[in-house]
Formats: structure tokens, C-alpha cells, sequence
């Protein structure tokens, strides 16, 4: 009797293990935590340092279309404005977006609600290694296939707009479709059964039930493709032309965020104007995937309040 | 739904040796009071049964006992449980749940062999021995009436099991652990009729060893294996007696309508 009071009442190894445990996640989250805040703290200062340290204005910055941070204008202004390839970036982000969500709702369609056998055994497979394919044997291919095509087709150089979305659709494609695939299945069996069971058709139990079910779910995939889109760097740099001009078409030569970056990176020195625009370039990127996260966030909410 | 007063209640004094007690046991979900309160003791070696309507806050108490609650909610007022508090903080929950174990409502073998799904909880407590844990094994199925139905397939996995057998299995599981006291959450509720029975069986010989407390929805459950009953209403326990006076001599009128089906 009175062990068993003992035992109660004082710690076991139970408890010791308990305890070492949580320490242990605790460093963890703790390393995690400050490499996160390292990292948003490197990149906002340099990236502000443009218009602290340099004096370009934001606005300047934001709206002026000449990219050309190592020399000065005719009014001694450094050459900074961004526009372009804000432009450029939210451009193939879309279009993108656009082009592939369709598809990849077939293929998850097809995938969970008229072939599950074959899309569990064969097409599940295919996606995940288009998953893996690394991104510059997409742009490889889009360099060395596409970007002809469309020079044949529509004459002009063939880098552009239209090349990096192309490029950009199937590459995330599979990234939308697995996580479509992923919203649609967790789908309650009994929704279909329910809607079956009334009399619907197949199709309407899939356009009115499943996908309403899922529209959240189908959304926030859409937008991880997006954010992966506009976050994807070699692929579009191989095929948008990397020519910092507005875009007057989807088939004149631009430059992306991500493109200029990787392309100017290298050729300038830490701490100059032209590096501390690059920065500022990075920390555009950066607050977009917070948008990115930020929407995602808020559609998972907003799914979830309407149960 | 009738508006049965609070204040109206008839709670015995056990006159049997307690295996635990409650003194005013409170719960609260966040600001939501949901269990006012409870003070009830249980017999030794007995079963008492927690009858009430969905939402009476029956289960929420028994979760309480073992401390399940924990993460979940507030829980206020003390658990008496050999002299000792074990609703405070200091204590070791780890070695609390050892002692008092919990069946729930849901069958929910893990996916190991039944083997394994008993000597889990053996092996975390330091039984090494093979003779020991075989032992061990073969008694706890024995006592939760399960061996003859599996004594051939103890390393097929737990999953394949029938509702009823998991079930069993899952009484086998906390009983290898010898513990004092059985919670059980609705262990029949998902069960057909015949592994009702069957259960019903298995906790009648458990009954001799442990001190069971178990949660019904199934009145005829009750009144057939409990030796007491105690009537939750609205996270108020109102009554509590011996099981055949609940049944056929209730003192609160919220009682007799609800055990009479006029309730609500």
C-alpha cells in the first residue's frame, strides 16, 4: 500500500525521460527559431540597406523601369526600378497558375474518383518523380525545346513570357496535382454516398459534393504552386531571355526576380549599390512568400469555419 | 426539456471500503463549467455504473479519474486515491494511470500483434523476461475471456480482430498491468449485441479482482452488471445508490423519468 503512495508522489524514470525530452525538442525549436530570425534579419537589412544606406527612394524602386544599378542616369540618380521584373515574375506566376490548374484538377480527379487503382499504382509514381526531376532539367528541356517551338511558331527569339510559363506549368503541375489529390481524398466517403444515394449522377456528385468539399483544400494547392512559381529560379532563367525590359508581350525577352538575382549575384561586390539591390530583390521575394503563406492560412480558416 | 433542480439530490455514504473517492471535482472547458461539484466514492471490488444523457458530463468525469483530462480541461477539487491527492500537481501521473487504467469507447488495439499490443506497457515498465511476459500474456487473456479465440494466432496482428475481440483485447491490455482500478468509457457502445454479452461476461469475472467504474448509455447494462449507479444530469451527479434502487425505487424524479424513458 504505502509504495504504491510512494510511487505517486515521486518522480519515475517515466518522468525523467519526460522531462528530457521536452528539453530536447525545446533546443531544437530554439535553433530552428533563431536561424529563421537570422535569416529575415540578414536579408531585411540588407535589402532595406538599398534605401537607407543608398537613398533610392521606395517609390522609385517600386515603379521605375530601368534596371541598371551600377550606373547613374543623367540626373546622377542610380538606375534602380524594379518594376519590370515584378512584372515579369507575377506574369509567369499566373499564367501559370492559370494554365495548370485545370489540368491538375483532371489528373486529381482522375486520380481519386475514376481510376483510384491506376492512379494510386501508376500515376501516383509519375508525380512524384516529376516532383523530383530537378528544376534545371525542366529548363534544360524548355531551352532546348520549347523556346525553339515558339521562335518557329511565332517568330521573334523565343525567350520570354510565354516560354517561362510553359516551363513554369509543368513544373508545378505536380505540385498542385498531389495536393489536389490529397484534398479530394480526405473527402468523407459518405458525402459521395449521400449525394449517390439521392439520385445524383456521377458527375454532379463530383462537380456539386466532392469539389465543393475540397475547394479549400484545391486552393491553398493552387496557391503553393503559385508560391513555388514565383519562387523557382533556374528553370526561368534559362528560358525568360534575362533582358531587365517591360514586358510588351509574351514572347519579348524579360527578367524575372529570381533570374536577376541568380544571373547578378555574382558580378557585384557585398555592400555596393548594385548588391544592396539584389537584396532588396530577395526581400520582395520574401515578403511575397509570406503573402503566399499568409492567403494560405486564411483559406484553411475560412474552409474550415463553414463546417 | 424539464428543468430538474440541482439541489435536489440523494448521494449515499459508501459503506463499503473505498477504492476511490471524489470531493467536489469541477470541470471546466475554457470558461464552459461543465461538471459541478461531483463528490462520489467507490466501492472496492465492485462495479458502479455513470448513467446519463449525452452531455450529462459522465465521461468527462471519468476521464478525470485517471488523469485524461489533463491537456483537455480544468479539473478542480481533489481525487482521493490511497490517502492521497491525486488531482495535484506534483503528482506522477505517469505512475496515477499505471494503477488506474482506461478502456474507451472506440476499440483501439495498436497496429502490433496481440502479442505485442499486451506486453507493450509491460516492456516500457521494465519486464524483460520472456517466461514473465508469456505469463503475463497468457492471464490477461484469460481474464478478459479472449485466449481460447486466439491462443493459436497471438502474433497475427491486432487489426484483424473482430470489434468485440479488440475490445477484449484492449481490457486484456490495461488488466497484464495489474492495475487497482478499470475506467471504462462506453466499452460496448460500437458492439453488437452478442459481444456486448460477451463483454458484460468478461467484466463480471474482472469484477473479483478490480474495482471497476464504467460509463453507459445502455440502462439494461447497467442494471444488469453494476452494484451501484450514479445518475449524471447537466454536469450535476444527482443520484447514487445501489443499482436496484436506482432502478426500481429512484428518490429524484429526474432520475425515474430519465431510467423510465420520459426524460426530455
Amino acid at each position: 500500500m504505502d509504495e504504491i503512495k510512494k510511487d505517486l508522489q515521486n518522480p519515475s524514470k517515466a518522468t525523467h525521460q519526460d522531462y528530457f525530452g521536452r528539453t530536447i525538442t525545446y533546443i531544437c525549436i530554439a535553433f530552428v527559431g533563431l536561424l529563421v530570425i537570422s535569416i529575415l534579419y540578414f536579408i531585411t537589412t540588407r535589402g532595406i540597406a538599398t534605401f537607407t544606406a543608398n537613398h533610392v527612394s521606395l517609390w522609385k524602386f517600386l515603379s521605375g523601369t530601368n534596371w541598371n544599378p551600377g550606373l547613374l542616369d543623367k540626373h546622377g540618380n542610380p538606375q534602380i526600378g524594379a518594376l519590370p521584373m515584378i512584372v515579369t515574375s507575377f506574369s509567369v506566376t499566373i499564367l501559370a497558375a492559370v494554365v495548370a490548374t485545370p489540368f491538375a484538377l483532371g489528373v486529381a480527379l482522375f486520380m481519386t474518383e475514376i481510376a483510384p487503382e491506376k492512379g494510386t499504382k501508376i500515376l501516383q509514381p509519375v508525380i512524384e518523380l516529376l516532383v523530383g526531376i530537378p528544376s534545371v532539367v525542366y529548363g534544360f528541356i524548355g531551352l532546348s525545346v520549347i523556346v525553339p517551338l515558339i521562335r518557329h511558331a511565332f517568330g521573334g527569339t523565343g525567350f520570354g513570357i510565354l516560354a517561362g510559363t510553359l516551363v513554369l506549368f509543368v513544373r508545378v503541375l505536380p505540385t498542385i496535382t498531389s495536393l489536389s489529390v490529397d484534398s479530394i481524398k480526405a473527402v468523407p466517403m459518405f458525402y459521395r454516398s449521400a449525394s449517390l444515394a439521392l439520385g445524383a449522377t456521377r458527375w454532379q456528385t463530383i462537380y456539386k459534393v466532392v469539389l465543393r468539399a475540397a475547394t479549400p483544400g484545391i486552393l491553398t494547392a493552387v496557391i503553393f504552386g503559385m508560391s513555388r512559381a514565383f519562387g523557382e529560379a533556374l528553370a526561368v532563367q534559362m528560358v525568360i531571355g534575362n533582358a531587365v525590359l517591360m514586358p510588351h508581350g509574351l514572347l519579348t525577352p524579360s527578367s524575372t526576380l529570381t533570374s536577376q538575382l541568380t544571373t547578378g549575384i555574382g558580378n557585384t561586390t557585398m555592400g555596393t549599390l548594385p548588391n544592396n539591390a539584389l537584396w532588396s530583390l530577395a526581400l520582395i521575394l520574401l515578403l511575397m512568400s509570406l503573402v503566399f503563406n499568409i492567403l494560405v492560412r486564411f483559406i484553411g480558416k475560412k474552409g474550415s469555419l463553414k463546417k | 426539456m424539464q428543468n430538474y433542480s440541482f439541489d435536489d439530490t440523494h448521494i449515499i455514504d459508501m459503506p463499503l471500503e473505498k477504492a476511490m473517492t471524489t470531493e467536489n471535482l469541477q470541470v471546466f472547458y475554457g470558461d464552459n463549467h461543465a461538471m459541478h461539484d461531483a463528490t462520489l466514492a467507490f466501492p472496492r471490488y465492485r462495479i458502479t455504473a455513470l448513467i446519463g444523457a449525452s452531455g450529462s458530463g459522465k465521461s468527462t468525469y471519468l476521464r478525470c479519474l485517471n488523469r485524461m483530462n489533463d491537456r483537455i480541461a480544468t479539473v478542480k477539487g481533489k481525487i482521493m486515491y490511497r490517502d492521497t491527492d491525486i488531482n495535484s500537481k506534483d503528482i506522477n501521473v505517469y505512475e496515477v494511470r499505471k494503477h488506474i487504467s482506461m478502456v474507451f469507447q472506440r476499440p483501439n488495439p495498436f497496429a502490433k500483434s496481440i502479442r505485442e499490443n499486451i506486453t507493450f506497457a509491460l516492456k516500457r515498465n521494465g519486464i524483460k523476461d520472456k517466461t514473465e511476459l508469456n505469463k503475463r500474456v497468457e492471464e490477461s487473456l484469460k481474464a478478459a475471456a479472449l485466449w481460447d479465440e486466439v491462443k493459436d494466432d497471438l502474433d497475427k496482428s491486432a487489426l484483424a480482430l473482430s470489434g468485440g475481440q479488440a475490445q477484449r483485447l484492449c481490457i486484456a491490455r490495461c488488466v497484464a498491468m495489474k492495475p487497482d482500478i478499470l475506467l471504462l468509457d462506453e466499452p460496448a457502445s460500437a458492439l453488437d449485441p452478442i459481444s456486448t454479452a460477451k463483454i458484460e461476461e468478461t467484466l463480471q469475472l474482472l469484477r473479483k479482482n478490480y474495482s471497476i467504474i464504467i460509463v453507459t448509455h445502455n440502462m439494461q447494462q447497467a442494471s444488469r452488471i453494476a452494484d451501484y449507479t450514479a445518475f449524471f444530469h447537466m454536469g450535476h451527479v444527482l443520484e447514487y445508490d445501489k443499482t436496484e434502487k436506482i432502478f426500481t425505487n429512484p428518490q429524484i424524479k429526474a432520475t425515474e423519468d430519465y431510467i423510465s424513458g420520459n426524460f426530455g
